[in-house]
């Protein structure tokens, strides 16, 4: 870890303000990656921003009818916020799906969609990377790549965003509220996370010195037919290999609208609206999910290790698909919360 | 033959950051530091204020054994920096308990054995204190994956679910706050879980 | 012997110390005016340092000294200087000794400064320059070198062959043949390693260390640095998980005594999680076996093969085959090992090292036997059990498997099980039963004892022996106080320091039988000295009295024949003028037994009945059940050793289903070196697990009947969850982990 600076911000405008005065400054939220990443030398910011009195932590009810998550909220009081378990079960299900209760805890909201990846040679000095030091190669690629992406790599790149919580968001249609050296605006969630291509270093479209303020969710929360599925190497506290956020709206049997984004598949929360275009209108059947999720996974690409991924992503799709339809549409306001049980 | 270059000498160092007067709250007292940033609440409490009593397993958040209590929450304290917690009210195993004057985790780990080298201890007892604090863990399966933030490696999870599960039952209305230690064969399951005899599984 | 703490369900003693933080460890030593060592770590695997500029990170303020091999004096030159108790034959590694490099991650610097922080920083700046060259790590590369060892390590028996293998395959009418494999896999006790060195002036050192044995690290640091044993104290009161990877002294003992010498300091040197993956593993191996049997299901022939990884400087061994040629009967058996030497660091014992290994292989192929032959799985194992160690032609001291197999199964349920693959279901889940078990060492070493009776009647029982998870505090303590009649809160163990009797490495099951036999003999002599005493004093019914003749409790020495003549023993003390008496046992008849042949076959055995359920579609596994039926002799303290038990079948199931050391073999490094990415389970994959200690009285294997437990509990767990989920799906996987890709 490098040595660094420290101050506490105390206003958004200020914090920008600083950010753009110190070369080398980050801010800081929970600090849950970036000091691992720092202590792995990965990141070495010269001056951090600290967040916490920026008062960016309420969650509250929007006038059109959706709920906006400050960015300085902690996963935890997200994922247990009554709102968020009678009207976003789907996100409360994601976010409880990752880490662990002590990080959720400090982990903000903000501070979760900007998680680097967790490919083993980003973390590791010793290996070329082309997302920590562009040009020298991947080696995830032809390489222990079992976590790695088999949706819109690249030949630089073949990393995965190792967020559940984005997974959800990215169904939901959620947009990311900014503030920058010009002023605020809005991103849409799916325009948020990029894909690597040639620039693997870059895992976002945020400007420079731009700060996350806040998550708004639209109104829509598919409360009534929704499922969040991790597969992973254990039952707990892993990273996923395949996660599916499969939300529905149905009529009778018939899809209304629905949703399906995949987490553990690629560079970003992978959100396929053309899958879901084929869910609407159509059955709510096992026919019906094989199709898409083959449809969903038609040009994925394997690299060995993680060529299993594609059948598991298939599997889990119909399997989330499932258990988002047969679900009765009752919730557990206490707490939404499933335990890892077989199957989940 | 390949040359390899560690840390290039385009890295060198930078000045040093000074160290900075920091005013910690802990275990009800104020403990006034002089580190630079860089010390992470962990190193903090072990390395300048001899509370060893929190551990470091992974120094990454990836084992548990450094969670504390910050505000009631536990955290994992090797991912935040002492800095970071000015104004906090933090909370180590040394202030959940002593010796002399155990806690009802503290006591419910010895009566169950949920511990063997004891290193992931006081991270296990500070998680299960927080899930109580929050009120989030209630059954059994809950606890199972709420506490699954914090690895054991000489595997006592049986034992410490049932030792987090007896400090909760014990906190329900009707037990008057008191423990509840069911009679326990040693030779058999954990509590709770005394395996029945198998039923026929359907063929 | 009575049974007022021996066999009772002990709290640990050292339990309050545990849950409040109060326990110290290695690295929580906080000594005053103490430097902070880090450890840079080589990116290669092989070839050889070319340049090192220190002169930047030496500019810092508060950087003390950058070490390494330019700087680093050659403190010994012979190999056996560097060789620990247990090294196995060849050629230390030397840490900081030349520029060579022989495996990733290998120490090549430590940087020294005042703070933790600063010591990290400027390692992470430390510029060094390498020229790699081509290594070799890849096992499957190098079957075709691979030799059989030597001697090889203490303990390593080379397997011996019996009957003609190629006889009994032939005289075989069903047969099983496959190959099996496993990878490596790091202890990560969740301590790391770490040393404090104490500078107490003029060479002499207090050096707290994490291991598995104190005198091992003293002997270590006496030879290669020419210390004498007074000036070079090891203090090892709580180990934070050991399962062997401190069995063998680990180079931050070496670094943090060197620099501690060199500046006349106190030093300490923590690893880092990513460094725990630099030193000892269990190898991974590449195992062969052929199994064939008569019609009436006895097994006519068993071939089991293994080549195991090691590196290119020491030859590590470890039993990994020649438990098949004992667990069951059979008179044709042909076993071998082989090693192929890589360039990664020395392999080391890791908890049931060898065994783990080698019962995947064998009780998974059992399985497929009992298959192939029709049996029930248990049915085979009942019809093949063996009544005489056929391997050492030797008697058993005892054997109650049996009644593993008969108490487990019941508990288990396991006559419900239905043979055929896939018969079995709960809901949509596929439900799979799957058995296996396994044999160990009962061994008992030569260990020191003091007992000391202070005159307030404080029994204090000391040895340099290790506490790291096992329960030895608490199970020593209860031994002791039961010896000498005293409330156990009258009696405090103390150990893990080499000022006390010197005690052998706390591993490979011994330690209870070790400790605690000796514990019983320091007592008994503890005991004559203090009826010597009352011979001193003025009381008639003791006079002539034998050590025989008299009895000890409630603090009191009592004659046998009227237990109404007592001496308390307190004033026994008090009247001898002395703060306390004390004794040692004698380790001299140990000493002399371990030269004799033995007269039996001295082991532990269990079985392990495993229920899974497993997700059809997505292949999802679970754990649900597990029984472990355990026959280990005279069981001390059910609470702790059912924790031992509990433990191993958490290993076992880690071994099982996701634990693996995946190498990087481009850059010859492992590349998953975190606990985010190295799998141990988590609370949330443990389900129900039941331990039965099956009765098993031995009055052979040592006087208190104990065989000891801390590796036994571990095997078949892993064979016995991959035939569950055979028996669940129909899909044999013989290579650990299975993990979910294995089964789509």
């Amino acid at each position: 870890m490098n040595s660094f600076t420290f101050t506490q911000a105390a206003a958004v405008d200020a914090a920008v303000r600083e950010k753009a005065s110190h070369e080398g400054a980050a801010y800081i939220g929970g600090g849950t990656n970036l000091v691992d990443l720092m202590k792995e030398n990965v990141a070495r910011p010269t001056h951090l921003i600290g967040l916490k009195k920026l008062g960016l932590d309420t969650i509250e009810n929007t006038p059109d009818g959706g709920l906006r998550l400050g960015a300085l909220a902690t996963n935890a009081d997200t994922a247990y916020h009554p709102e968020v378990i009678s009207r976003y079960p789907l996100l409360n299900q994601a976010i409880l799906a990752g880490a662990s209760p002590q990080l959720r805890n400090m982990a903000t909201d903000g501070g979760n969609l900007m998680q680097r990846t967790r490919c083993y040679y980003f973390y590791d000095l010793a290996t070329p990377c082309n997302k920590r030091e562009p040009g020298t190669g991947c080696s995830a690629i032809g390489g222990y790549n079992r976590v790695c992406g088999i949706l819109g790599t690249s030949d630089s790149c073949i990393a995965t965003h190792p967020s559940d919580m984005c997974v959800a968001l990215a169904a939901l249609d959620t947009t990311v509220r900014v503030s920058g050296p010009n002023g605020e605006r809005t991103i849409k969630f799916e325009d948020f996370h990029r894909l690597p291509g040639d620039h693997p270093e870059r895992d976002n479209t945020l400007e420079p010195g731009e700060l996350i303020t806040g998550l708004d969710l639209p109104a829509k929360g598919f409360a009534q037919h929704f499922s969040y599925l991790k597969l992973r190497d254990r039952t707990s506290y892993a990273f996923a290999l395949v996660s599916v956020a499969a939300a529905l709206e149905l009529d009778g049997n018939t899809i209304k609208d629905a949703r399906l984004a995949l987490g553990g598949v690629a560079h970003k929360a992978w959100r396929d609206k053309a899958a879901e275009a084929l869910l609407v209108g159509q059955p709510a059947t096992a026919d019906t999910f094989r199709r898409v999720a083959a449809k969903v996974l038609e040009n994925a690409k394997g690299y060995g290790e993680n060529t299993f991924k594609i059948e598991l992503a298939k599997r889990a799709i119909v399997r989330a698909l499932k258990q988002a339809t047969e679900m009765k549409a009752t919730v557990d306001t206490n707490a939404y919360f499933q335990p890892s049980a077989f199957n989940s | 033959m390949t040359h390899v270059t560690q840390a290039p000498l385009g890295m060198s160092p930078a000045t040093l950051v000074p160290t900075q007067p920091v005013t910690l709250h802990i275990n009800g007292q104020d403990r006034t530091l002089h580190i630079a940033p860089w010390t992470t609440l962990l190193d903090a409490l072990r390395e300048y204020l001899d509370l060893t009593g929190t551990k470091k397993g992974c120094d990454h958040g990836q084992c548990g054994a450094c969670t504390v209590l910050v505000d009631g929450k536990h955290i994992n304290s090797c991912l935040s920096l002492a800095v970071m917690q000015e104004g906090s009210e933090i909370q180590t195993i040394e202030g959940l308990g002593t010796e002399e004057s155990l806690s009802p985790l503290q006591q419910a780990f010895i009566d169950h054995d949920a511990f063997q080298c004891g290193y992931c201890t006081p991270g296990q007892i500070c998680s299960a204190q927080g899930l109580i604090n929050e009120g989030k863990a209630r059954t059994e399966a809950e606890v199972r994956e709420l506490m699954s933030g914090n690895l054991c490696r000489c595997g006592a999870y049986s034992n410490i679910l049932s030792a987090v599960m007896e400090v909760i039952e014990g906190q329900k209305p009707g037990a008057e706050g008191k423990i509840v230690m069911p009679e326990k064969e040693w030779s058999a399951g954990a509590a709770h879980q005394q395996m029945p005899p198998v039923a026929p599984p359907k063929k | 012997m009575n049974t007022d703490y021996i066999g009772k369900p002990t709290s640990r003693v050292d339990g309050p110390a545990k849950v409040t933080g109060t326990a110290k460890y290695a690295a929580e030593y906080n000594v005053p005016n103490m430097l902070y060592g880090y450890v840079v770590s080589s990116p290669i695997a092989k070839g050889k340092i070319t340049k090192i500029d220190a002169a930047p990170v030496l500019a810092l303020a508060g950087v003390q000294q950058v070490f390494s091999h330019e700087n680093v004096p050659h403190f010994a030159i012979f190999d056996r200087s560097y060789q620990d108790e247990i090294a196995p034959g060849g050629s230390p590694f030397r840490p900081l000794y030349d520029a060579e490099i022989k495996f990733s991650l290998q120490p090549v610097a430590l940087v020294v400064a005042d703070t933790f922080e600063l010591a990290r920083y400027a390692a992470s700046v430390l510029h060094i320059e390498y020229e790699e060259v081509a290594h070799e790590t890849k096992l499957s590369q190098h079957i075709d070198d691979a030799y059989e060892p030597g001697k090889g390590k203490i303990g390593f028996q080379p397997p011996k062959s019996r009957g003609n293998f190629g006889k009994g395959w032939k005289e075989g009418v069903a047969h099983v043949e496959a190959q099996f494999s496993h990878h490596a896999q790091h202890h990560n006790p969740m301590e790391n390693f770490a040393t404090t060195v104490e500078w107490l002036g003029d060479k002499h050192l207090n050096i707290y260390d994490k291991t598995q044995g104190a005198f091992n690290s003293q002997l270590l640091v006496t030879k290669i640095f020419g210390l004498s044993k007074d000036r070079a104290r090891v203090i090892s009161k709580y180990t934070g998980g050991g399962f062997g990877s401190g069995l063998r002294p680990q180079y931050q003992l070496l670094l943090a005594v060197m620099a501690s010498l060199e500046l006349e300091r106190s030093v300490r040197v923590s690893l880092t999680r990513e460094q725990m993956f630099s030193f000892g593993h269990r190898p991974e191996t590449l195992q062969h076996v052929a199994l064939a049997t008569a019609a009436d299901g006895s097994l006519t022939g068993i071939n089991h093969f293994a080549v195991a990884e090691t590196s290119q400087f020491e030859d590590f061994t470890e039993n990994v085959v020649g438990w098949s040629g004992m667990l069951y009967d059979c008179k044709n058996v042909a076993l071998g090992y082989r090693l192929a030497k890589l360039d990664v660091y020395t392999p080391l014992d890791m908890r049931a090292p060898g065994a783990a290994s080698g019962s995947i292989a064998l009780e998974i192929a059992m399985d497929e036997m009992a298959y192939a032959a029709g049996l029930d799985p248990l049915e085979f194992r009942m019809r093949n059990y063996s009544d005489h160690d056929q391997a050492q032609d030797l008697p058993y001291s005892s054997k109650a498997l049996r009644k593993c197999y008969h108490e487990g199964a019941a508990k288990f349920g396991w006559k419900q099980r239905t043979a055929a693959p896939g018969s079995m279901r709960d809901g949509n889940l596929l439900v799979g039963w799957g058995m296996g078990g396994g044999v160990w060492d009962a061994t008992k070493l030569p260990a020191s004892v003091r007992a000391s009776l202070d005159a307030d009647g404080h029994l204090t029982v000391s040895s340099g022996t290790n506490e790291i998870g096992t329960g030895t505090y608490t199970i020593m303590t209860q031994i002791a106080a039961e010896s000498m009649g005293l409330p156990i809160e009258a009696v405090t163990f103390v150990l893990g320091d080499t000022e006390l009797p010197e005690s052998p490495l706390q591993g490979g099951s011994w330690t209870a039988a070790s400790v605690g036999n000796s514990v019983v003999e320091a007592c008994t002599k503890l005991g004559e000295a203090l009826l010597k005493q009352t011979q001193k004093m003025d009381s008639p019914a003791f006079k002539g009295v034998k050590i025989d003749d008299v009895q000890f409790a409630n603090g009191q020495m009592r004659l046998r024949s009227d237990s109404t003549q007592a001496m308390v023993l307190r004033d026994v003390v008090q009247a001898s003028g002395e703060p306390r008496i004390e004794a040692e046992n004698s380790t001299l008849l140990a000493k002399l037994a371990m030269l004799k042949p033995p007269k039996y076959s001295m082991h532990a055995h269990n079985a392990v009945f495993v229920e899974v359920k497993v997700d059809p579609d997505l292949m999802t596994v679970h754990v649900t059940r597990v029984v472990n039926a355990v026959a280990a002799g005279r069981i001390l303290n059910p609470k702790t050793a059912r924790s031992q038990v509990l433990g191993s079948v958490v290993w076992g199931l880690g071994m099982a289903l996701m634990e693996e050391s995946v190498m990087d073999h481009r850059f010859g490094r492992y590349m998953n070196h975190s606990l985010a990415e190295y799998h141990v389970p988590v609370n949330a994959d443990i389900h129900a697990i039941d331990v039965v200690f099956v009765n098993e009285e031995d009055d052979k294997v040592n006087p208190l009947g104990i065989k000891g437990l801390g590796e036994v509990g571990m095997l078949g767990v892993a064979a016995a969850v991959a035939n569950a989920i055979y028996h669940a799906t129909g899909k044999r996987v013989r290579d650990m982990p299975i993990t979910i890709d294995k089964l789509l």
